[in-house]
C-alpha cells in the first residue's frame, strides 16, 4: 500500500509552495495525496441573527469557491502529474482540523507552507504551521 | 466585491438611493418636530391613548385572588410552564447536562462544521433577551414585590426553561427553509405547519398570521422603541441632565446607526456590538459578583430575606402572592418564554435533530433568569441590608446603579454604555423577529423587507422623542397577547414534542447518536 501525504492549501503562496515541494520532490508513484482546504470558522462566535440565517448559503459558497479557485487547479496539477489525489474542504480551527484530516485519511504525513509572518504578527495571530508542528502525532513537513 | 454592472444591481442600487433619500426627506421631517415636539406629543397620545387602555384592560385582565390581582395572562405562562414541566418530566433538569453538551460541541458531526452551532444560535438568542430588564426590571421586582419576590423570579425562571424547550424544538422542526438557501423560523410556522398536521388547517393559518402581526407591532414597541427610549434616559442619567430635550437627537443618532446596519448592509456596527455584548454581559456579573463579596456580611440576611420574603410577603401588597405575581411576571418579561421570540432566532442552527436546539434552548432562561436576574437581585439585597433605603427613591436601572456605586463610584459609566450596548443588541435582535412576522404576511421580496426595515429605523427615533406611556402599553400588550395563541399551540403540539424528545432519548442511550468530542 501506498503511504498518503495530506498536503495543507488555502489559497496563498505559502499554499503554492507547499505544492511545489511536492510536485517537485516527491515521486508519485510512491505516494497517494490528500488535498486538503481548511477555512477558518469557529462555533464560538457571536452572530446577528441575520448572518445565522443566511449561513448555510455563505457556507456552500465558501466551499464552492474554495474547490473551484483553489482546490482544484491544484488536483488537476498534480494529477498531471500522475498523483493519486483525493480532495477535501472543510470548515474549522486550521491546525486542529488538519490533524483530525490526517487522522481520518490515515495519512503518514503532513505537509504545509509557511506563510512567513513576522514576530508580532505570529505572536498575535499564532501560525498554524507552528501550533501543527506542536501538536501533530505525525511529522510535519512545513516548506518555507 | 461583487461587480456592479449587472442590471439587477444598478436596480437595487437605484432603489437603495431613492429609499435613502425618501428617508433622508423623513428624518429632515423629523428634525423639525423638536420644536412642535409636545404637540406631536400630545397628538399621539390623544390618539393612543384610549385604545392602549382598552387594549391593556383586554390583555392584561386581572383577577383579584386573596387581595392581589393577578393577570389573567401570567396565570396562563405559569400554568403552561408549569405543565410542559410536568408532561416532559422535568427536562429542564434532566436535559441540562446533555444541553451544555449540545452548546460545547460535543455531538457536533466535524464534516458539518460551517454551519450555524448550538453554540451560535444560543449565543444570538440570548443576546435578544438579555438586555436592560435584566438591570433594571429586577431593580422594579424587588422594589414592588420586596426580596422574596426574588424566590418567585428564579423557580418562574426553572419553569419557563420547559418551555423554551418546546418552542424552540418546534421553531426548528416547522421552519421553512427559503429556495435561495436561507431559513425562516418561528411560532408563526410552526402555528400553522403544526395544526395542519393535526388537521385543523383553517385554524393554524389563522393564529400563524395573528403571531406575526403581534410579533411585528411587538417588535416595534418592546424590541425598539422601549429600548431606544431607556438607552436615551440612562445615557442622560449619566450625563447629569444635560440632554434633556436632546431626546430627538439621540434618536436621530441611534436611528441612523441602526438604518446603517439593516438597510444599508453596514454590518461592522453589529458585528461589534454582537462581539462586545457578551463581554459587557461578563464584565457585568463579574462587577456583581464582587459588590456581592465586598457586602459579604450582609450574604445570609439578604438570602433568608428571599425565603421569608418569598412566603410572607412582609410588607408587599398582597403578601406572599403579591411577591410571586411580581416575580413570576417580572422572570416573564425577561426570558420571554411563552412569548415565542426566542424560537425565530433558534431555528437558524442547522440540525437533524431538532429536539437537540429545544435541549440548547433550555439554558436560555437559565442564564437570563437563573444566573444575571439573580446576581442583581443580590446586589440589591446585600445593599438593603448593609444600608438600607440606599437608593432613597430611585427604582429601575437607577436603583442598580446606586447599588454599584456603593462600591465602585464610577459604575454608572460603564453601566450606561452597557445599557446602550444592550438595547442595541436587542433592537438588533428584535429587527430580525419583527422582519421574520413581516415577511410571513408580506412575502420575502426585498422591497417589502426594505418598506419594514425604514418603518423600524423611524420607530427608533420616535422611541427617544415621545412619550412612550400608551404606544408601549400596546406593545406590550400584543406581545403578551400573542403568547396566547403560541401556548395554546404548544398545548396542541407537545405530543410532536415528547414524540421526538423519546425517540432521541433512547438513540442517545443506545449510543446511535455519536459523540465526537470529550467522549
Amino acid at each position: 500500500m501506498k503511504k498518503s501525504i495530506l498536503l495543507a492549501v488555502d489559497g496563498s503562496s505559502g499554499g503554492g509552495k507547499a505544492l511545489r515541494h511536492v510536485l517537485n520532490t516527491i515521486d508519485a508513484e510512491t505516494v497517494k495525496i490528500v488535498l486538503a482546504y481548511v477555512i477558518e470558522w469557529s462555533p464560538y462566535t457571536f452572530n446577528t441573527p441575520e448572518e445565522n440565517a443566511e449561513r448555510h448559503k455563505r457556507r456552500e459558497s465558501e466551499i464552492s469557491r474554495a474547490k473551484a479557485g483553489v482546490v482544484a487547479p491544484a488536483k488537476a496539477e498534480l494529477e498531471a502529474k500522475g498523483f493519486n489525489v483525493s480532495a477535501v474542504v472543510r470548515h474549522g480551527p486550521p491546525a486542529e482540523t488538519l490533524i483530525n484530516l490526517a487522522h481520518e485519511h490515515k495519512v503518514a504525513e503532513i505537509t504545509i507552507g509557511r506563510r512567513g509572518q513576522s514576530g508580532i504578527k505570529s505572536l498575535l495571530f499564532g501560525s498554524v504551521a507552528g501550533s501543527l508542528m506542536q501538536t501533530s502525532y505525525i511529522p510535519v513537513t512545513v516548506v518555507p | 466585491m461583487k461587480s456592479t454592472n449587472h442590471p439587477a444591481v444598478r436596480r437595487a442600487t437605484r432603489a437603495r438611493y431613492a429609499i435613502t433619500a425618501a428617508l433622508a426627506a423623513a428624518f429632515s421631517a423629523l428634525l423639525v418636530l423638536p420644536t412642535q415636539a409636545a404637540g406631536i406629543d400630545e397628538t399621539i397620545n390623544s390618539i393612543t391613548a384610549p385604545a392602549a387602555v382598552w387594549f391593556g384592560r383586554v390583555v392584561f385582565f386581572r383577577i383579584p385572588i386573596f387581595g392581589a390581582n393577578l393577570p389573567l395572562v401570567v396565570l396562563w405562562l405559569i400554568a403552561g410552564a408549569v405543565y410542559f414541566t410536568w408532561y416532559m418530566r422535568f427536562v429542564n433538569l434532566r436535559g441540562f447536562r446533555h444541553a451544555i453538551e449540545l452548546a460545547r460541541g460535543d455531538y457536533a458531526d466535524p464534516k458539518s462544521a460551517g454551519e450555524v452551532s448550538h453554540f451560535q444560535a444560543l449565543a444570538t438568542a440570548v443576546s435578544g433577551t438579555v438586555g436592560i430588564g435584566n438591570i433594571g426590571g429586577v431593580a422594579v421586582a424587588v422594589t414592588v414585590g420586596g426580596p422574596g419576590a426574588t424566590f418567585w423570579l428564579i423557580l418562574a425562571g426553572f419553569l419557563g426553561m420547559s418551555t423554551k424547550f418546546v418552542e424552540c424544538t418546534l421553531g426548528v422542526k416547522y421552519r421553512n427553509e427559503n429556495p435561495d438557501g436561507s431559513v425562516s423560523g418561528g411560532p408563526m410556522y410552526y402555528l400553522r405547519k403544526g395544526f395542519d398536521d393535526r388537521g385543523m388547517t383553517q385554524f393554524g393559518k389563522y393564529i400563524g398570521g395573528f403571531y406575526a402581526i403581534g410579533i411585528f407591532v411587538g417588535a416595534l414597541g418592546i424590541g425598539n422603541m422601549f429600548q431606544s427610549n431607556q438607552a436615551y434616559v440612562q445615557l442622560n442619567h449619566v450625563a447629569g441632565g444635560a440632554l434633556d430635550g436632546l431626546g430627538w437627537l439621540v434618536g436621530l443618532i441611534l436611528a441612523g446607526v441602526v438604518f446603517s446596519f439593516i438597510v444599508g448592509g453596514i454590518k461592522s456596527i453589529a458585528k461589534v456590538t454582537e462581539k462586545v455584548v457578551p463581554f459587557m454581559a461578563v464584565f457585568y456579573c463579574v462587577f456583581a459578583i464582587i459588590v456581592i463579596l465586598l457586602n459579604y456580611a450582609s450574604i445570609p440576611a439578604a438570602i433568608g430575606n428571599i425565603f421569608t420574603g418569598a412566603f410572607t410577603g412582609e410588607g408587599v401588597a398582597g403578601g406572599a402572592l403579591g411577591a410571586m405575581i411580581i416575580g413570576f411576571q417580572r422572570a416573564v418579561f425577561s426570558n420571554e418564554a411563552g412569548i415565542g421570540s426566542a424560537s425565530i432566532a433558534h431555528s437558524a442552527v442547522r440540525t437533524d435533530e431538532p429536539v437537540t436546539e429545544g435541549y440548547v434552548s433550555l439554558l436560555e432562561p437559565f442564564i437570563d433568569t437563573i444566573v444575571i436576574c439573580t446576581i442583581t437581585a443580590l446586589v440589591i439585597g446585600t445593599s438593603q441590608v448593609a444600608q438600607p433605603g440606599f437608593a432613597g427613591d430611585a427604582t429601575g436601572v437607577a436603583m442598580t446603579s446606586l447599588a454599584f456605586e456603593r462600591q465602585f463610584s464610577w459604575f454608572p459609566y460603564p453601566l450606561a454604555l452597557a445599557a446602550v450596548l444592550f438595547a442595541f443588541s436587542t433592537m438588533i435582535a428584535w429587527s430580525y423577529y419583527g422582519l421574520k412576522g413581516w415577511s410571513y404576511l408580506f412575502g420575502e421580496s426585498p422591497r417589502m423587507q426594505t418598506t419594514y426595515k425604514v418603518i423600524f429605523c423611524a420607530f427608533v427615533a420616535l422611541g427617544c422623542m415621545v412619550q412612550l406611556g400608551p404606544l408601549l402599553d400596546i406593545s406590550d400588550a400584543f406581545v403578551f397577547l400573542i403568547c396566547v395563541p403560541n401556548i395554546l399551540g404548544l398545548y396542541f403540539l407537545a405530543p410532536i414534542v415528547k414524540a421526538e424528545m423519546d425517540d432521541y432519548t433512547r438513540r442517545l442511550n443506545s449510543g446511535e447518536i455519536k459523540r465526537f468530542k470529550n467522549a
